[in-house]
């Protein structure tokens, strides 16, 4: 049990670095961390449909320089984590586990501008020893941000398993839906913003919308060949 | 067309260590300088060229220059580490060099946005997710993601090194690159279809078998996405889908 925090913990503060700080190859994705997550505690596939839940609803966000955007690396590792855990203990456990790690995500957005504030501050230290090409104050601050950053993703994800954990536990034993109408519930919504992200980034382009509805037709008929 | 200036060699060894240097240029990133320590920290292996070595007195010029306030996407930063390394090591003229760091932040931030952001990333992520729907494994949909997305992530930042060093302070005719200026509406047209297949092969394998729950989601979807579309520019899907999930969590638990 330890040991599964400490790995989950580890993995939180691993992909959060990614978000941002590094090396930003997107194994902080949903898709990539929930799986991971899922895996860690032998349950790969759950992680995994968490992930694509979550993948789903991140197409909104663009991670866009000084921009606040939700922080889905730590998140995604809560989400997948949890479902990994509970998904065999009631019809709840899916829609709690992804309100629990967009709760997070959105919680992690916040850190990350705290922790921009706090490198400010360091940089502004630092500024007469930039001043006077010192290469010790440069490598100093990027390795402060480097662990600091490491450190907000293990805190978060600590504090999110902490919270969640309990709570996610004591939700499903009073659940009272369904399983299919609240993984429904759950998947509505994220094809929903989904598709309104999509329409958001491409319906500038020239025959993206007829590609799309192309695809959609592709898609559905594929299924109904099934 | 600036002409290629192959005077200076870089050695192999410095630009690995640069190359490694900027996977983590953004660690340091703040609203005082944004990335420019980042900058100076990915140019400094260059600047030990200078005259005098590491340490002297021009080393030290050039890398107070470079940590100041400087701002751009981070692959595509590649392109102004390597434009300002060659400028440093060919002693250009300091003025012209800050006048350079000011003239390229836009440019670099808002082309790699949109080729980056904006459409590689949501591109690699639909394959993925149309991959889960068309029932790979998780393995398999997180090695295809990773790996397809990296090859353009990794391609763009050695492609940006090597031609800002190569073109210097002419770098900025390197964004008139037909890659950087076309790939991202054909990008978007890719995702766009990508996206039509994978929204519903996704959806299925969440939800399960069923059509008349598929169905019903499928219309809700559309009806939800209609809203938010209205909602553009005043609000954003991904809060107003934590507050509904929030509020039918408490009314499962409630009744």
């Amino acid at each position: 049990m330890a040991m599964n925090l400490f790995s989950i913990v580890l993995l939180g503060a691993l992909l959060g670095l990614d978000v941002v700080s590094f090396p930003q190859a997107q194994i902080s994705r949903p898709l990539v961390a929930a799986t991971v997550a899922g895996a860690l505690l032998g349950h790969g596939m759950n992680g995994l449909l968490v992930g694509a839940t979550l993948e789903l609803i991140a197409l909104e966000t663009l991670p866009v320089g000084a921009s606040r955007y939700p922080e889905w690396g730590s998140a995604s590792v809560i989400g997948g984590a949890l479902f990994a855990r509970f998904a065999e203990h009631g019809a709840g456990a899916m829609t709690l586990a992804v309100l629990a790690a967009l709760a997070t995500a959105w919680v992690g957005g916040w850190t990350m501008v705290y922790l921009r504030r706090l490198n400010g501050l360091v940089a502004r230290r630092a500024r007469p020893a930039f001043d006077r090409g010192s290469l010790q104050a440069i490598a100093g601050v990027q390795l402060f941000g480097l662990v600091a950053d490491f450190i907000r993703g293990a805190l978060l994800t600590l504090t999110a398993l902490l919270v969640f954990g309990p709570l996610v536990r004591a939700s499903i034993a009073r659940w009272g839906m369904d399983a299919r109408i609240s993984s429904a519930v759950v998947v509505t919504l994220a094809v929903a913003v989904a598709a309104g992200a999509v329409w958001k980034l491409f319906h500038g382009t020239e025959y993206a919308r007829l590609l799309f509805l192309g695809g959609l037709v592709g898609g559905l008929s594929l299924l109904g060949l099934r | 067309m600036t002409t290629p200036r192959p005077a200076i060699e870089l050695p192999i060894t410095t630009r690995i260590v640069m190359h490694l240097r900027m996977l983590s240029i953004q660690s340091g990133w703040n609203y005082e300088v944004l990335l420019g320590t980042g900058i100076a920290f990915c140019v400094e292996p260059a600047l030990r060229l200078l005259p005098g070595g590491r340490g002297g007195a021009a080393y030290r010029e050039a890398l107070a220059r470079e940590s100041q306030y400087f701002n751009a996407h981070p692959y595509l930063a590649a392109l102004a580490v390597g434009a300002l390394a060659r400028a440093e090591l060919d002693r250009e003229p300091c003025a012209r060099i800050e006048r350079f760091r000011t003239a390229m932040c836009g440019p670099l931030g808002s082309v790699g946005d949109r080729l980056v952001w904006a459409a590689w990333l949501p591109f690699c992520s639909l394959i993925g997710l149309a991959a889960f729907g068309a029932g790979i494994s998780p393995a398999g949909v997180v090695i295809l993601f990773l790996t397809l997305y990296n090859a353009g992530h990794i391609a763009l930042r050695v492609w940006g090194l090597e031609t800002g060093w190569r073109r210097g302070l002419g770098m900025a005719t390197a964004l008139g690159n037909p890659l950087l200026r076309q790939a991202p509406p054909h990008i978007a047209r890719a995702a766009a279809l990508v996206a039509g297949f994978a929204v519903p092969l996704a959806l299925n394998r969440i939800i399960g078998p069923g059509r008349g729950l598929f169905g019903a989601v499928l219309i809700g979807s559309a009806i939800g996405a209609l809203v938010l579309i209205r909602l553009h520019g005043r609000a954003e899907g991904w809060p107003i889908a934590l507050v509904l999930l929030a509020l039918f969590a408490i009314y499962s638990v409630a009744t």
